[in-house]
């Protein structure tokens, strides 16, 4: 048992002092496009938004879907670890960190959005001096900065114990700033009984905490759309079908960058197709719960087919939106389910593939939010289509190539497994199992009997 | 450095206070707002409730006069607006068997303004006039009062705004809307300021057929720069409706319904011409 230990550190820490030559190229090409976007940017500033296919009637575009998708897959991490945490599923312990890194870096990334669409970004300031309580915008900015706080807050909390543990194991040639960072972050930690227990009282209280924060973001998210009066924004479904699509995308995203640090770290003695598997029934439960908030949206306006309504919903089931809204239902709904439900494809690479097709088609499903409403004339105008430019799609890529660059970063700083968590679970396996072998009798709890029975998982 | 449990959520308490805190400072410190400062224009104890009847039995588009709409024009010269603008704006309205009708629409001024009320810094706002307005030096560029403005009346300055050159240099004036500001928003600012001053805007004053009419709720007269009526007694033996009024915004503007009959067009008659800017183009 001690060896197993001993190679749970070695493995999960290997990264944090060794660099592949593959790392260094995947990260200078990230950081290449995160530039490319950056210059895209600086275009975007000198000129103005004139650069952007966006116009006064489709007056939002890329950036707002682009926001909302990123708000979105921030869901993945901190509401579903906090959910595995407060219910104790087990199997999560090896996946939460991961979990907690996307939650902080789609939010860090997403947020910045709204700015980037800005007219006039040099103005943000004004929003602290002049904000209103009875804005949309102001409620997203108080709702995103919350969950971010929060969310930091909650990926800090259990990575104190492995900040510790970098602490004391990491060989002494680190360079003296990374000694010195650990030292820092691990704020004395001594893993004393009485920091055990308030740390456990913190992050109980924040994992509790986090799971209504996490609701309200997306909710006050669908509220910008949500509060006008425009056909298709103007909805009271709006907020819980936007935290479910953000749920969604949100296990799906965690499912890709989960194969891809288990295949680039090689962690497959603790990622384990298990963790796929499970995911990949909470992947296909969302498919039907989105597939319910789609009837929801099309066949309530549908039945009365109010004017503009009419006008969306034709655009988007047979006119210029239909193969975008087709590819979505298709590859984001109907091919994940049904990889999901078949047996001999639900296993990771099926399953990293169903995710890769949400992700795509959730990315779709938030561009047909945001532009075919407003593609909706409310006049009698002529009919305008919605183009991006260059400078729209490369901000984009910049900002996904950013998203990886940062995990790819963080992947390097910390431990991306709970290595004290992982070891508790270990050494509770072995104690449960001796205790077993003794006098089964003793063993309390369905789920620890079930753990160590031979026709458990 | 031994960590407490006391201390640990001693330092934990304190950062929440302290986020909790940092946020609410926007709201303490709240600077009076540009509302206020545009009240101090009215002389009149008396409140105006500025208003405008639009009279589409008069309205053929200038298709009959072989121009462009002439209010779109005059507002365009008068405000010196950005080439893309129309601040009003004549739209046919196709009816269902056959024949339209056109209606020029500026900004509604809505009572329950959808646009002011999602503006997060206020830029927009109602002046207690029942008038909406745009402050370009606050407006940040969101464009939520574009999405949020049911009647498509606002115009987003996306680029550099084409507008005389000379204008560039003004002192900046929140009624004029002048200069244009790159990244803002900008609107029909109902010509208030001259309003006040006793003349009608320059749509009113600059429609060949006098088919639009400015005046005061409050002190129920409007005028057309050529006839003076009284408003709500005009209003009511003229049919007068309010566009969208099921959406429960409360314009100001009132329509009196037609397809420019009384200026000798009939239903069937079509094609608007565009309108120009001097210092940029044709739209």
């Amino acid at each position: 048992m001690n060896e197993a230990l001993e190679r749970l550190e070695r493995t999960v820490l290997h990264p944090l002092t060794h660099t592949t030559m593959t790392y260094r190229i995947v990260v200078l090409a990230l950081a290449a496009v995160a530039g490319w976007g950056l210059y895209a940017f600086s275009i975007q500033m000198r000129n103005g938004l004139v650069v952007t296919g966006m116009r006064d009637y489709i007056l939002w575009g890329l950036y707002i879907s682009n926001f909302v998708f990123f708000i979105g897959i921030s869901h993945a991490g901190t509401l579903i670890s906090a959910i595995l945490r407060v219910t104790k599923a087990e199997w999560r312990v090896s996946i939460t960190r991961m979990a907690e890194f996307i939650t902080v870096v789609a939010l860090t990334v997403g947020g910045v959005f709204p700015i980037i669409d800005m007219g006039r970004p040099d103005r943000v300031p004004s929003i602290l001096w002049f904000g209103r309580f009875q804005s949309p915008i102001v409620w997203d900015i108080l709702a995103i900065s919350t969950y971010l706080t929060g969310s930091a807050i909650y990926l800090f909390l259990p990575l104190i114990e492995d900040l510790a543990i970098c602490r004391d194991k990491l060989p002494k040639t680190l360079s003296p700033w990374r000694r010195l960072f650990y030292r820092v972050l691990s704020v004395g930690w001594r893993g004393t009984d009485s920091q055990k227990k308030s740390l456990f009282t913190a992050m109980g209280i924040m994992a509790i905490l986090i799971i209504p924060i996490a609701v309200s973001v997306h909710t006050v998210v669908s509220f910008i759309f949500a509060m006008t009066l425009r056909s298709g924004w103007n909805s009271t479904v709006y907020g819980i079908y936007f935290v479910a699509g953000a749920i969604f995308s949100g296990i799906a995203t965690i499912i890709i960058v989960m194969a891809i640090l288990r295949r680039a770290f090689h962690l497959e003695e603790y990622i384990t197709s298990k963790q796929f598997v499970y995911l990949g029934y909470m992947l296909g439960a969302f498919v039907l719960i989105m597939a319910y908030f789609n009837l929801l949206e099309f066949l309530v306006p549908g039945y009365k087919n109010e004017e503009g309504e009419g006008f969306l919903l034709q655009s988007m089931l047979a006119g210029k939106y239909a193969w975008m809204y087709w590819a979505y239902i298709v590859a984001g709904l109907g091919i994940p389910a049904f990889i999901i439900l078949n047996p001999r494809t639900r296993n990771v690479k099926g399953l990293v593939i169903a995710s890769i097709l949400v992700n795509i088609a959730m990315w779709l499903e938030r561009f047909l939010v945001v532009v075919p409403a407003l593609d909706v004339p409310l006049l009698p105008r002529e009919a305008v289509t919605y183009v991006p430019t260059w400078v729209e799609w490369s901000i984009i890529a910049g900002a996904f190539a950013e998203f990886s660059l940062i995990i790819a970063v963080f992947a390097k700083l910390f431990p991306v497994i709970s290595i004290w968590e992982v070891k508790e679970q270990m050494e509770q396996k072995e104690h449960v199992a001796a205790e077993a072998e003794t006098s089964p009798a003793t063993t309390h709890g369905f789920g620890e009997r079930a753990k160590t029975s031979p026709f458990g998982t | 450095m031994e960590l407490t449990r006391r201390e640990l959520l001693k330092w934990l308490g304190a950062t929440g206070i302290a986020v909790t805190a940092a946020s609410y400072i926007p709201w303490l410190g709240k600077s009076a707002s540009a509302e206020q400062a545009t009240t101090s224009g009215t002389q009149t104890t008396r409140l105006r409730r500025w208003s405008m009847v639009i009279d589409l039995k008069r309205c053929d588009g200038c298709i009959g006069l072989k121009t462009s709409p002439q209010c779109t024009q005059a507002c365009i010269m008068g405000h010196q607006a950005p080439v893309g603008m129309k601040w009003i704006e004549v739209f046919e309205f196709k009816r269902e068997l056959g024949g339209s009708y056109f209606m020029p629409v500026p900004c509604q001024h809505c009572e329950n303004a959808p646009c002011t009320n999602v503006c997060p810094v206020g830029a927009t706002f109602s002046t207690p006039e029942g008038v909406v307005l745009v402050d370009q030096t606050r407006c940040i560029g969101c464009r939520l009062c574009m999405a949020a403005c049911p009647y498509q009346r606002r115009f987003f300055n996306w680029g550099d705004p084409q507008v005389p050159p000379e204008t560039r240099s003004a002192k900046y004036d929140l009624h004029r809307q002048v200069p244009a500001i790159k990244g803002t928003v900008m609107k029909c600012s109902f010509c208030v300021d001259m309003a006040r001053n006793g003349s009608v805007p320059f749509c009113v004053a600059g429609c060949p057929r006098s088919a639009l009419w400015f005046g005061d709720l409050e002190e129920d007269i409007a005028t057309n720069s050529r006839d003076i009526v009284k408003l709500s007694r005009f209003m009511a033996e003229n049919e007068a409706f309010r566009f969208k009024e099921e959406l429960g915004t409360h314009p100001r503007v009132y329509y009196l319904p037609g397809h420019g009959q009384n200026v000798g067009r009939n239903p069937y008659q079509t094609g608007l011409l565009p309108a120009s800017w001097p210092w940029g183009g044709k739209k």
